[in-house]
């Protein structure tokens, strides 16, 4: 127990980063299904007006925040050292803050279901309800007045502390912790997009900190930042918002796009078609991201110009996503291609985000976006690209990537029957929600009429919505019982070309007995250039020295909710309190004997 | 088009879904929803020959290279420059024929009307609509009547926090944002009764704020606006009118609401001819008294958040009763 709370080790902090990801996705799910059941039939009354706006808001939060970005970190965390050949990240107790921070805001965040009676709400749940995107004005005290408000924008900034702080270790990690040999153009895909992720992350998190701290002060302190009577714009934080939000829809689609640019090649026996342009064009879908923020406001009324010139940007970010879908396709031309669960997963990413991408084609056209934004249509289209793209992709990564993380095998037989349930399931949920939309229905609407004529395609969204919870039902007994029932894995189940498959599952501590020298980009595999490389040996040659863990990331990470409590209580006290523990935390890390 | 449309009513049909679709936007009503429509159609056949073609040779690949004993070891092919040239030109063209059309509607749809057309402003409140006539100097709440094949220009802003005005048959919405005015415009093309509905996230009651739109041929607009711009009715001497006249000028209701020469609240819908309109509470329910007797004595029981709450101490319903005389009297 206390080796885990201490622990600065980035395969069980990978660990800790899943289990925890995986609960708030679960949490996020039965929002879903809460959601769904509502809208089931016209004139729902499962859930109240305000209990639904809280659901979606905490869905919407929930699913980006605290389930699929966290997700990827679990990966990120445990797999870019074994990948680059590292015995760790470049900042390991840094890492271990990252984690922590995470559990604490979110479990910060998710509170707010339970203790309504504390601000005299009246109710049990005053958790946020502006959304996930949290437009001013509506999120201003005048027309927010709970502490509803304040629970997401404290939360959503001590998340992005953690977020910030796995960013720069990260991109430090990979650029400085490669084995001898291993140059970028030798990085496996999946690190790749990784290093791209972080460098969104570092860039665009410091935005939406900006707009929650000007949202804060009007909240607190009666400034005027969202307040159109006082001069000012409310439009100011929708391009603050979509400015971190757009890049933020890639920080969550491009660590799936490099996990199934890993599983692809393992099992099609064939290097990944065009790796450099596979690396180049997720590097430019990075950079592009930052052009296109707009084109979540195109019936905001900014001009028939600046409508025109993010039209334009958005379009130009279907080349080289599109490239992307072409290299893959040519990846499995030609192999010799195993459906092994994982391949289930990474093609279906492909299926299904290719119409997620194709919707979003329709609405970059600011025109007929202004029949689509904020319908059912927008909700199916990012769900294609968010359940059908990053949620497929994370699982094609699980069942790749379990084996190496627990040294047991996911059951083959119930992995099929979790993909095929959740690859029907998502499309009856959301391929209805496009006709839902064009026939009229908007979204964040807690009831509708039936004379919409949307009640049966509704119902059938529902059904869809429940085969998804069976299917991860079928995932978790899949979990749960390959940690006894499990085939062993070995040091590499799958024939893999890249160094995490060289060496035993688990890792030992330390990783690598001997730190690899890397000659080529499959160093696994005998291409028609070089022979596979030799596995390190099972025992190291000498003692390697392990740092031990340290109490001190997890005490500075307690101050950062004890913080967040002193405007949310309106109690200053607590601001000095947090802020003592916060330092008190750093200090002592700062001077932590290296030696332990 | 035609194709689509039979696509269209196909899914529709096994969905079990009849219709009519009152706020869908593929039944277009107006120069600008037509237009919009003429350009989805466009992309979504752009769209559907992509997906097509992709997902073909995904199957295909999957198909004919699954694994099978005694396969021999694929070639380890790493890439392929004209190929990558090749996949990167042709979404980049196939993008032009969707960027020129998409271009030129901005600027259709960009809400320039001609100087003689007909001018509303909307404004939106948590969770009603406004609309004033300006030329003609008339205001009414929630139900906005429209002449046909006259150009309209609407002019959309907010009271509160942000709305989106949006009727679908007659065109896209447009945000309402405190503080900035937008516009559209467009020729409704057929008389008719047309629903639609906020769009933007407006708090507790979004899901509530609906409007319907009536656009009616020009006579019966006429005689729709000389009627409106009529003084509110005077309820007969003695009559149970009369009473709920009282009750009203002596009510909270006098606080928020307008009624012609006798209050002149704004918080609140204008109810100087309030009989004349069809539904209440920006179109949930019908114009009854049975409606009307609920939503006076709890709005907020109809309608999540609304600022109407229930008077104190409460009216009697006697004094309901007398009320709604009144407001029905009020065409």
């Amino acid at each position: 127990m206390k080796s885990w709370l201490t622990t600065t080790d980035h395969k069980r902090i990978g660990l800790l980063y899943f289990w925890t990801a995986f609960s708030f996705f679960l949490i996020g799910g039965v929002e879903a299904l809460f959601i769904r059941a509502q809208l089931a039939q016209p004139n729902g009354h499962l859930v109240t007006a305000e209990t639904y706006n809280q659901l979606f808001t905490m869905h919407g939060t929930t699913m980006v925040f605290l389930a699929l970005m966290p997700l990827s970190a679990s990966f990120f965390n445990y797999i870019v050292p074994l990948q680059i050949g590292a015995r760790d990240v470049a900042f390991p107790r840094l890492n271990a803050f990252s984690y922590w921070v995470f559990l604490l805001g979110g479990l910060f965040l998710n509170a707010s279901w339970l203790v309504g009676p504390l601000f005299h709400a009246g109710r049990l749940n005053v958790a946020p309800d502006g959304g996930w995107f949290g437009y001013a004005n509506l999120t201003e005290r005048q027309f927010s007045p709970g502490p509803n408000i304040d629970f997401w924008l404290l939360g959503l900034q001590i998340l992005g502390i953690s977020s910030l702080a796995a960013g720069f270790n990260f991109i430090v990690t990979i650029l400085n912790l490669r084995a001898p040999g291993m140059k970028m153009m030798r990085v496996p895909v999946f690190t790749w997009m990784t290093l791209v992720t972080q460098f969104l992350v570092i860039t665009a998190f410091p935005v939406i900190t900006v707009g929650l701290v000007f949202l804060m002060f009007d909240r607190f302190f009666g400034t005027h930042f969202y307040v159109s009577q006082s001069g000012a714009t409310p439009i100011l934080w929708q391009h603050l918002f979509w400015l971190f939000g757009h890049p933020e829809v890639y920080i969550l689609i491009l660590p799936a796009m490099g996990i199934v640019s890993d599983v692809l090649p393992t099992f099609a026996r064939k290097p990944l078609f065009g790796y450099t342009v596979v690396v180049y064009s997720g590097v430019l879908i990075g950079f592009m991201g930052w052009g296109v923020w707009s084109h979540h406001m195109f019936s905001v009324g900014l001009g028939p110009i600046a409508d025109s010139v993010f039209s334009a940007t958005t379009m130009l970010i279907a080349v080289p996503t599109g490239v992307k879908i072409f290299n893959w396709i040519a990846t499995l031309w030609g192999g010799d291609i195993r459906g092994t669960t994982a391949l289930h997963f990474a093609v279906g990413f492909i299926a299904m985000f290719i119409i997620g991408g194709l919707s979003g084609v329709t609405h970059a056209s600011p025109p007929t976006d202004l029949q689509q934004t904020d319908t059912y249509y927008v909700v199916a289209h990012i769900h294609y690209v968010l359940f059908g793209g990053t949620i497929m992709g994370l699982f094609a990564g699980i069942y790749y990537w379990w084996p190496k993380m627990t040294g047991r095998l996911l059951s083959e037989t119930l992995g099929k029957w979790h993909f095929w349930l959740q690859f029907v399931g998502m499309n009856v949920a959301f391929f209805p929600m496009h006709l839902i939309g064009l026939l009229g229905m908007p979204r964040r609407v807690y009831t509708y009429a039936p004379e919409l004529g949307v009640s049966d395609l509704n119902l059938l969204s529902t059904i869809g919505a429940f085969l998804i919870a069976l299917s991860i039902l079928v995932f978790v007994v899949n979990l749960l019982r390959s940690r006894t029932h499990g085939q062993r894995a070995g040091n590499d189940p799958w024939g893999g070309a890249t160094l995490e498959w060289s060496i035993p599952s688990p890792p030992p501590v330390y990783n690598f007995s001997v730190i690899p020298t890397v000659a080529n980009r499959l160093p696994r595999w005998k291409t028609e250039h070089h022979e596979p490389m030799r596995d390190p040996p099972a025992a190291p040659p000498g003692p390697i020295h392990v740092p031990g863990g340290s109490w001190w990331p997890m005490l500075a990470a307690f101050g950062l909710p004890i913080l967040a409590l002193a405007p949310l209580t309106h109690t200053l006290w607590l601001a000095f309190v947090g802020a003592a523990v916060l330092l008190a935390g750093i200090f002592l890390w700062a001077f932590e004997p290296f030696e332990v | 088009m035609r194709l689509r449309l039979w696509f269209l009513t196909a899914a529709l049909a096994l969905s079990g879904c009849g219709g009519p679709f009152p706020q869908s936007t593929l039944h277009p009503r107006s120069d600008f929803a037509r237009a919009t429509d003429v350009l989805f159609t466009d992309i979504f056949w752009w769209a559907a020959a992509v997906f097509v073609v992709v997902e073909a040779l995904l199957v295909v690949a999957l198909i004919r290279f699954r694994h099978r004993e005694g396969r021999p070891a694929p070639k380890p092919t790493h890439g392929h420059t004209l190929m990558e040239i090749a996949w990167t030109l042709a979404p980049a063209a196939i993008l032009v024929f969707v960027a020129v059309p998409t271009v030129r509607t901005i600027f259709a749809t960009a809400g320039e009307a001609p100087a003689d057309a007909v001018k509303v402003e909307v404004i939106g409140h948590q969770w009603w609509w406004e609309f004033r006539y300006l030329d003609l100097g008339l205001t009414t709440a929630n139900e906005l009547h429209l002449p046909v094949g006259k150009p309209v220009r609407i002019a959309i802003t907010s009271a509160d926090v942000i709305h989106s005005f949006w009727i679908p048959r007659l065109g896209g919405k447009r945000d309402a944002i405190p503080g900035k005015t937008n516009y559209i415009a467009f020729r409704a093309d057929s008389t008719g009764d047309y629903s639609g509905q906020c769009a933007e996230f407006c708090g507790a009651s979004h899901g509530n704020m609906r409007l319907r739109v009536i656009v009616d041929s020009d006579s019966g607009f006429g005689a729709w606006a000389q009627a409106q711009l009529g003084p509110a009715a005077t309820p007969a001497k003695g009559g149970l009118a009369q009473e709920g006249k009282t009750v009203y000028g002596r009510s909270a209701c006098i606080g928020c609401h307008a009624i012609r020469g006798v209050s002149s609240g704004v918080i609140g819908p204008n109810l100087t001819h309030i009989a004349s309109r069809t539904t209440i509470a920006s179109g949930l329910f019908p114009n009854d008294s049975s409606h009307l007797a609920s939503w006076i004595a709890d709005a907020p029981a109809l309608k999540p958040g609304a600022i109407m709450t229930r008077m104190k101490p409460p009216l009697t319903d006697a004094d309901i009763a007398a009320l709604i005389a009144y407001l029905q009297s009020l065409r």
